[in-house]
């Protein structure tokens, strides 16, 4: 039965499904992940040139390149662009595309959901960002302590605290929509304990993300309120509490070194399994590591406060528990090892990723623990010990999975192989320039140089391990400089890459690469864990596993479309495009300005109906038209 | 041939247009949400009660809370959320015009309640606490202030929801859902003033 299509929206119905207004429009999970891919990577390299300036900037005594105040600028913006808008979207490129993939879902729950989420991340970074230009970016650093968070005179952390509760807006409304996706959009048979190790460190991290954006965007409405409208909860002139600013943010803080951490940790056990050609060793163990890793990250924020002076009880109680995180971390680490050992291990390019991510975390995770004891840590806090650290964890376990991560299922969202020769060379610089730029900043820390010192005087002997870093600092940007030649040659070669170019273990390369727009054509139906390995091979007598057929190639489900418009399945309905997500979003910086600006103060009225009359266009606006079916 | 090889098959999953937990997808997300609303209050009135006595000068609480007053208001609030049930079961008895009466009068309820808060605010600054004059200041505005708006966004919504039946855009089962989702979003205020009001009316500060 065909409902005639009733036009109910303001706007008339985006029909595009190729070129530019198709993007604008998509809420295709798999194209919103790629958007998320493309302006995270575009935000590294912006990111990545701050920190190449804060490098050569660092690499003399006395230099002049920056001054105070302009590395201030560059510094604080490092921070937050490779937490908020890098390695955070990133891991959201991989989770749109790849979680309704993974749980043999055709979408998410709400596509446009989706679509407003991007958007408003997009415009968020972007808002941020036009605070170069509109009177001096946020200079206060990523943690935005008080009293010097409000006291600042320039505009720049007023455009922190609004531009971080946009991209918080964006993360949450994604989290909760991914985290119903997989709770919900399951695939006969996908029990919990069937989805794959990324799935399950998705779900966690999404629900880490609803649990702690809220702390922050209190903090930050806090801090905004402050500086705009005269409240005085960081004043410590009105008794107001600068450690309860560090409090609620590192009550955020330290679950999103999590949130930052656990795609990281689902990449590499789907990773090793498939370049082992061997099982998850204690997927169990994972699993449940990774959700005690999710509750504990909770209860240790205050290790960043150890110097404070919270007195030896606090202190004591925040150590231990933060040795205690240790633990199921450690159980991982085990669990990979496990994985690797007696494997018949192929050393492509996404193995080699995941093998550096999995041995710089562990560097990063040692000294991590140095931190958890208290006296210790007294010495080593806010030195570049610290930096090293968090660098070796972010970078070193983040970005070298994530490297991986695109490595691994570049053939499968682009239908093309990434050069497997450049990308053994990329993971060889950039292992080097790795080492090489944080390795010396243990020792710069242990010597005593402070973090957030924009010079420093040649007396202090600082200055050869500085250069060496900063070496190191340009093989890494040559490293990426590498990808990103390798990832638009690759657009070169035909796109011809069959569904399992590694002989994967999940849901994903059981269709077509790309997928197709619904993803399977026949909703898949699950019986194991790592059901397409299953499906491929069959276990002999001995234990020993064989092809299906024997010597044959891998099996692939029959009926799975090509992907062209013809071979949409009858009874499909896809998500139509809608106009709405973009234009609500671009509410929130044009209400953001008005608040930002007493001069321009009716830009936020104006943001708010911008906001607003989408909402009602969108919750009017079928997410499916019936006409979607005549395909 | 292409065979699967294991054909058997747990007969104990849903059917496709089902969920995997049964619940709907926006009923679930909307948990979520509101579980998500509840650390952002929690914030808010951790922020409160840490600052509590902790303003150097005045007007403290008791100078300016006029506690029968803020409790009729809240009470309001409270009967809100019976016209809410009975707009749903009005809803789940397919009697649209009885829903529509409930659902303005509940949003009615609502900005009888938003009215007491502005009311109660003109008069608090006209005694001379504002958001700038302490930390009480500071915490109370801001505290009872976020709820106030979620209040509004909450009238906002039923109103939406009057709307949307006039237009015959509620139409059976997913137009109860609807009107679920945005019960559920009122008790849940509600809920959370009954905390605020303990913590910041009814809790004596001692001074």
């Amino acid at each position: 039965m065909t409902v005639p299509a009733k036009q109910t929206g303001l706007l008339r119905r985006p029909r595009a499904s190729t070129g530019f207004w198709s993007w604008i429009t998509t809420v295709d999970h798999k194209r919103i992940g790629i958007l998320y891919g493309i302006t995270a990577f575009a935000f590294f390299l912006i990111g990545g040139v701050e920190a190449l300036l804060i490098r050569v900037q660092l690499a003399q005594p006395e230099a002049t390149l920056l001054n105070a105040d302009q590395y201030n600028q560059v510094f604080t913006m490092h921070g937050i662009t490779m937490i908020f808008l890098v390695v955070m979207p990133m891991s959201s490129a991989f989770f749109n595309y790849l979680i309704p993939l993974m749980i043999g879902a055709r979408d998410v729950a709400f596509p446009r959901l989706n679509a407003y989420s991007f958007w408003a991340f997009l415009f968020g970074g972007l808002f941020i960002y036009s605070s170069f230009f509109l009177g001096g970016a946020p200079n206060g650093g990523w943690f935005g302590y008080p009293p010097n968070s409000v006291t600042d005179p320039t505009v720049g952390m007023t455009f922190y605290a609004v531009g971080l509760i946009i991209t918080g807006i964006a993360s949450t409304v994604g989290a909760v929509n991914l985290a119903v996706t997989v709770l919900n959009m399951r695939a006969p048979g996908m029990s919990f304990f069937r989805m794959p190790p990324f799935v399950w460190m998705g779900l966690v991290t999404q629900f880490l993300l609803v649990f702690s954006l809220p702390i922050i965007t209190v903090a930050l409405f806090q801090l905004l309120f402050d500086r705009r409208f005269g409240t005085v909860f960081y004043s410590p002139d009105a008794g107001g509490d600068p450690l309860l600013w560090q409090h609620l943010f590192w009550l955020f803080g330290h679950p999103e070194v999590y949130i930052l951490i656990l795609p990281a940790f689902g990449i590499i056990s789907d990773i090793l399994p498939v370049f082992a050609r061997k099982p998850l060793f204690g997927y169990q163990f994972v699993v449940f590591s990774g959700i005690a890793i999710g509750f504990i990250g909770f209860g240790v924020w205050a290790h960043h406060m150890f110097a404070t002076g919270m007195g030896p009880v606090a202190n004591t109680a925040f150590g231990i528990s933060t040795m205690i995180i240790a633990i199921p971390t450690g159980v991982k680490i085990f669990n990979w090892m496990g994985t690797i050992w007696k494997g018949d291990i192929r050393f492509a390019s996404p193995m080699l990723f995941a093998l550096g991510a999995v041995a710089m975390f562990v560097i990063g995770g040692l000294s991590g623990v140095m931190h958890s004891v208290v006296p210790a840590d007294y010495q080593q806090t806010d030195t570049y010990f610290v930096v090293a650290h968090f660098h070796y964890v972010i970078f070193g376990g983040s970005i070298f999975a994530l490297f991986g991560a695109m490595y691994f299922w570049w053939p499968k969202v682009f239908g093309r192989m990434l050069s497997e020769r450049v990308g053994k060379v990329q993971f060889w610089f950039l292992l080097v320039g790795f080492n090489l730029a944080f390795g010396p900043m243990h020792i710069l820390g242990l010597q005593g140089m402070s973090r957030r010192i924009y010079t420093y005087a040649e007396s202090l002997n600082l200055t050869a391990w500085n250069q060496a870093s900063t070496i190191g600092a340009f093989i890494i940007a040559v490293s990426v400089a590498i990808f990103l030649v390798s990832a638009i040659a690759s657009f070169r070669r035909p796109k011809e890459m069959s569904n399992d170019p590694w002989d994967a273990r999940t849901l994903e390369w059981s269709t077509t690469s790309p997928p197709p727009e619904y993803n399977f054509a026949k909703t898949p139906v699950v019986t194991h864990l790592d059901d397409f390995w299953h499906k491929k091979y069959v276990e002999t007598e001995d234990g020993e596993y064989v092809p299906v057929p024997a010597g044959g190639a891998p099996v692939h489900d029959p009926g799975h479309g090509e992907g062209d418009g013809d071979d949409v399945p009858h009874d499909v309905h896809l998500p139509s495009p809608s106009y709405y997500p973009i234009l609500s979003a671009l509410g929130l910086p044009v209400l953001g300005y008005g608040i930002v600006f007493e001069g321009v103060w009716w830009l936020a009225p104006l943001g708010a109906v911008i906001l607003i009359v989408p909402l009602f266009a969108w919750a009017l606006e079928p997410a499916v038209e019936p006409s979607a079916e005549e395909h | 041939m292409d065979q699967p090889i294991h054909t058997s098959i747990d007969t104990d999953y849903p059917v496709h247009d089902e969920t995997s937990t049964g619940l709907p997808n926006t009923k679930l997300a909307m948990w979520i949400f509101l579980a998500s609303e509840c650390l952002l209050f929690g914030a808010l009135i951790a922020t409160y009660v840490l600052y509590r006595g902790a303003s150097i000068e005045g007007p403290f609480p008791g100078d300016i809370f006029d506690i029968p007053y803020t409790s009729i208001s809240a009470f309001v609030l409270l009967a809100s959320s019976l016209t809410m049930v009975l707009a749903l079961a009005a809803k789940q008895r397919d009697d649209e015009g009885q829903m529509r009466l409930w659902l303005l009068t509940t949003a009615m309820l609502g900005m009888v309640f938003v009215g007491g808060q502005i009311y109660e605010f003109t008069l608090f600054t006209r005694e001379g606490l504002t958001l700038s004059t302490n930390l009480f200041g500071s915490s109370f505005f801001v505290l009872t202030g976020f709820h106030g708006v979620h209040v509004t966004v909450g009238i906002l919504m039923l109103l939406t929801l009057v709307g949307f039946s006039y237009a015959r855009q509620l139409p059976g089962e997913r137009g109860e859902l609807s009107v679920e989702m945005v019960g559920l979003y009122w008790h849940f205020v509600d809920i959370v003033w009954i905390v605020i009001f303990t913590v910041v009316y009814l809790i004596p500060t001692g001074e």
